[in-house]
């Protein structure tokens, strides 16, 4: 394998790829899950909903076994989950004295556990392993459809109420204030975040969807001071990781989701080092100057 | 009269409170409280750490709801009021993130959006009151920074500057000079002396009796409930002090004088 590597041109390495259905596919979808994904993480990041992102994603498993059980989209399924367990985390919430942390991860392993054993009693043709880790390379063609339309539907929302989310994210008050229904933000935010969650888990599985809704908002949010700059940031590294992981895995045979998820997180130990402002290494040299 | 606001507004109270209940989960914190405020005119709501100051302006900006009583501003319902942007909130910021990714001017833009259309898009009305703003805080300069890049008295201003922006009527002002170094004390103070001129009306919670004497026309005496309500130099009296600070009358002047003098200014 390696002899072959290095016996190919850079050019060969982007283009024999492309001649492949099943990867003009595969990257086409990631590219978009990531820009889609990558805009709500700055979302997320900002507002510290990493644990709900992780939650969410993990409560939509149960959601598409039945679906695929029941011969329905499987993305309808995880949404009306994925929307169920964040209900649930705030109806327990309110209803108890238990604190928040403690009822999303109790409702997330249990939504998750009901996954697995709905799983091993359905027997059918559900992959554990296709849901749990994603598999773009063999994504068929109904689900390229699903994904684009939930894909454009989020882009779609997420243009229309940037400003009053990203106010929402900073000063819900001042958002009350004003007279913006924030009540209305918060479920919108939250059935974004199923959503994305869902097309998510089409690339890299239940599992890692959370690292595809933090990580690029996390790179791109030591990258600048500005919001705008910030989701572009976070938008162009995360369809880059997505593309980049998705070549990784086909020239090395390596697993795609783990690929995908993996580039994201070396681009942003990159960015943690070497950000031009808030990179440690920037520290370092401050203080030696000193 | 002044111009800048909607010719409905004048005939109106500025707040209009009448005999606000607030209770959390069954524990009362503030109960009939009322209070009426006329365009033009700085009121200072004063009052001991948990006498119910944040819980009557969480009542006044629909944060709360009164559990009795019913509260007017410029004559609307609170929400009807904050969605004419006839009211504008300047908190005390401890829970704002001020690492986050945006810049003063940003943050004065905010105080527009209530004004703007649906996806927020600042047209030259909104970028012309920002500028207005951010000169009246003294921060046109410093515009461009990121908000966390400011100091203590700087950030008061900014979001000072995003209530001027919004161009309300009716400024409630959360413990407005707390932690502000004295240059930024200044320049709020002569800007409250100014926006009363200009017709608006203001609302200031204080622990700090320098200021209101200094520039409130109207002070309400909370604990639980309005002990006295008036202008200042009737309602600043010791005996109600003491009322206020439950026996313990704070000595906000160093040396000689004492909570006696308030009466005599």
């Amino acid at each position: 394998m390696s002899e072959f590597l290095i016996s190919i041109t850079p050019i060969d390495w982007l283009l024999d790829p492309l001649t492949h259905d099943f990867m003009r596919r595969a990257l086409m979808v990631s590219a978009l899950v990531g820009g889609v994904c990558g805009l709500l993480s700055c979302y997320m990041t900002l507002k510290g909903w990493a644990l709900m992102g992780d939650a969410v994603s993990h409560a939509v498993m149960p959601g598409v076994v039945v679906a695929y059980a029941l011969g329905l989209p499987f993305s309808l399924g995880a949404f009306v989950f994925g929307v169920g367990s964040v209900a649930l985390i705030g109806f327990v919430k309110q209803k108890s004295r238990i604190k928040e942390d403690t009822v999303i991860g109790l409702v997330f392993t249990g939504f998750f556990a009901l996954g697995l054993v709905l799983v091993s009693k359905i027997k059918s043709n559900i992959d554990l392993m296709q849901i749990l880790f994603g598999s773009p390379l063999g994504i068929s063609r109904s689900d390229v459809n699903q994904t684009l339309i939930i894909s454009f539907i989020v882009i779609f929302i997420l243009l229309i109420f940037r400003k009053d989310l990203m106010l929402y994210c900073f000063d819900a008050k001042h958002a009350r204030s004003i007279g913006i229904n924030t009540g209305m933000l918060h479920y919108l935010l939250l059935t974004l975040l199923s959503l994305s969650a869902v097309v998510g888990l089409q690339t890299v599985g239940i599992i890692l969807v959370v690292a595809m809704l933090i990580t690029p908002g996390a790179t791109a949010y030591l990258l600048t001071d500005r919001f705008d700059k910030m989701t572009l940031l976070a938008v162009i590294s995360s369809s880059f990781s997505s593309i980049l992981g998705v070549y990784i895995s086909y020239w090395s045979d390596i697993e795609t989701g783990g690929s995908i998820v993996l580039v994201q997180t070396v681009i942003f130990l990159i960015a943690f080092l070497f950000a031009p402002r808030y990179g440690i290494l920037k520290n370092q040299t401050f203080i030696n100057n000193n | 009269m002044n111009p800048i606001f909607k010719s409905h507004e004048k005939d109106f109270m500025r707040i209009e409170a009448d005999q606000v209940c607030v209770d959390y989960n069954g524990t009362v914190a503030l109960y009939d409280a009322s209070l009426n405020l006329k365009a033009g005119s700085i009121c200072g709501l004063v009052g001991m750490n948990g006498a119910g100051k944040s819980t009557f302006f969480k009542a006044l900006m629909g944060f709360v709801r009164p559990s009795r009583g019913k509260i007017r501003i410029n004559g609307l319902k609170v929400n009807q009021a904050q969605k004419e942007q006839s009211v504008a909130y300047v908190p005390q910021n401890e829970g704002i993130d001020y690492s986050f990714p945006v810049s003063v001017w940003d943050v004065v833009m905010m105080g527009r959006y209530g004004a703007m259309n649906i996806f927020r898009i600042p047209r030259e009305s909104d970028r012309r009151a920002v500028v207005h703003a951010l000169e009246r805080v003294d921060l046109l300069d410093l515009r461009e920074r990121p908000i966390g890049s400011l100091s203590g008295g700087q950030r008061k201003r900014a979001f000072l500057a995003r209530a001027i922006a919004q161009r309300a009527s009716v400024l409630l002002l959360d413990e407005p000079f707390s932690g502000v170094d004295v240059p930024t004390e200044k320049l709020m103070a002569e800007l409250f002396l100014q926006f009363r001129q200009e017709g608006h009306t203001i609302l200031i919670s204080t622990h700090d009796l320098n200021h209101v004497r200094d520039f409130c026309d109207f002070v309400v005496l909370i604990n639980k409930t309005v002990l006295a309500y008036g202008e200042t130099s009737e309602v600043f009296t010791s005996e109600n002090l003491n009322k206020t600070f439950g026996g313990i009358p704070p000595n906000p002047l160093s040396g000689p004088a004492s909570s006696k003098d308030f009466i005599n200014e």
